[in-house]
């Protein structure tokens, strides 16, 4: 075994699992920190359930990038042996964790982003991938559900928790743009009908987030100028440091299992 | 005799004013079978408990089923009147239907 770095096909098929396995990935990661640390013992238990939803929707995609790349790359190595620069999940997700409200409001913005995704994913071309998404929809509408009642919670609740979910909601509102620019990944897995253009679902996205805020009484944020570029494997200054938590015992030893 | 409490609310009950409610939890692991009781979770109003029983008692697919309610909305005998409830029932095995003779074709209701 070795622990080098691998390198990654530039397949769009392959590329555009692994934007999807890699969003899942990263947020999970982000969320199990929670785990100890939830406001209360079964908020706690709810978002390590979740953490592990999406691990499991990650290890899924990863397997399945794997394999139509046909390097041989299974889902560890593609989790573990990468580098930064050949990650490609949305920026959004590699924010750290922020506050409850922080959590929550982004939840509830990656939840509704891949409910949508795995409802269109249902037919898509890759029966395998279908079979994955009718597994984790079920997974995620129930997420977008509990992200979204929080941020109604939060809101229209007390003072505090409500100039919390607007200072969440500001940050966080700047890195959306990013989920609905399309490219040529995008435009070639639409093509050859592996699923849709990610900036198709910019406007049932947009409206289900504006639902959500509606009964929050929040406004929706002014769109701003910044695009980040996490998905075209550019990231933020806080994507090594979840790295280097996340491979550091595949780097140590690797090939180790339990 | 007691008289069961009213449900206490933040107000009457300093202790509830950081706490949410408790609510018991009633979980049916498949279709056909009754609802019986598997813990108690604190949860703000009842969507939030229903929501986090899921979590917290079904993640290992005990259940097709949750029923929450509301602890203090539960009337329960006095356990200092077990003795004069309970156990009079004790010698009366005659209450038992185990001294008829039934048909064959019903032996196993």
């Amino acid at each position: 075994m070795q622990a080098t770095s691998i390198s990654i096909s530039q397949d769009p098929a392959v590329q555009y699992l692994l934007r999807i396995g890699d969003t899942c990935l990263i947020l999970a990661q982000r969320l199990s920190e929670w785990c100890g640390h939830g406001p209360v013992l079964e908020e706690d238990i709810a978002l390590s359930n979740m953490a592990l939803d999406l691990v499991g929707q990650a290890r899924a995609l990863l397997t399945r990038a794997g394999q139509i790349e046909g390097r041989g790359h299974d889902e560890d190595q593609l989790a573990f042996l990468r580098d930064e620069r050949d990650y490609v999940n949305v920026t959004l997700v590699e924010l750290p964790r922020g506050d409850f409200a922080f959590t929550m409001v982004r939840n509830a913005m990656v939840a509704t982003l891949l409910k949508q995704l795995w409802e269109r994913l249902l037919t898509s071309s890759d029966t395998e991938l279908a079979a994955i998404a009718g597994k984790a929809v079920k997974e995620a509408r129930y997420h977008q559900q509990h992200a979204a009642d929080w941020v109604v919670r939060l809101g229209d609740g007390t003072a505090e928790s409500r100039r919390r979910t607007e200072a969440a909601l500001t940050t966080l509102w700047r890195y959306t743009p990013e989920l609905f620019v399309a490219d040529a990944v995008d435009d070639a897995a639409h093509a050859m009908g592996l699923g849709p253009r990610w900036a198709d679902l910019q406007g049932a996205w947009t409206e289900e987030m504006a639902q959500i805020f509606a009964a929050a009484s929040l406004a929706t944020p002014q769109a701003s100028a910044f695009r980040s570029t996490g998905r075209n494997g550019v990231h933020s200054e806080h994507m090594g440091y979840i790295l280097a938590e996340m491979q550091h015992l595949q780097r140590s030893f690797p090939g180790g299992v339990w | 005799m007691t008289t069961p409490s009213s449900p206490s609310t933040p107000a009457a009950d300093p202790a509830m004013a950081t706490e949410w409610p408790l609510w018991e939890v009633f979980v049916r692991s498949k279709a056909g079978l009754d609802h019986k009781h598997c813990g108690s979770l604190h949860a703000a109003d009842p969507r939030m408990a229903i929501q986090l029983a899921r979590d917290v008692y079904t993640r290992r697919q005990e259940g097709t089923s949750v029923w929450v309610v509301r602890s203090d909305q539960i009337v329960a005998s006095d356990p200092g009147e077990k003795s004069m409830y309970f156990d009079p029932a004790q010698d009366k095995v005659y209450r038992h239907p185990t001294f008829y003779v039934l048909p064959e074709s019903v032996d196993h209701m």
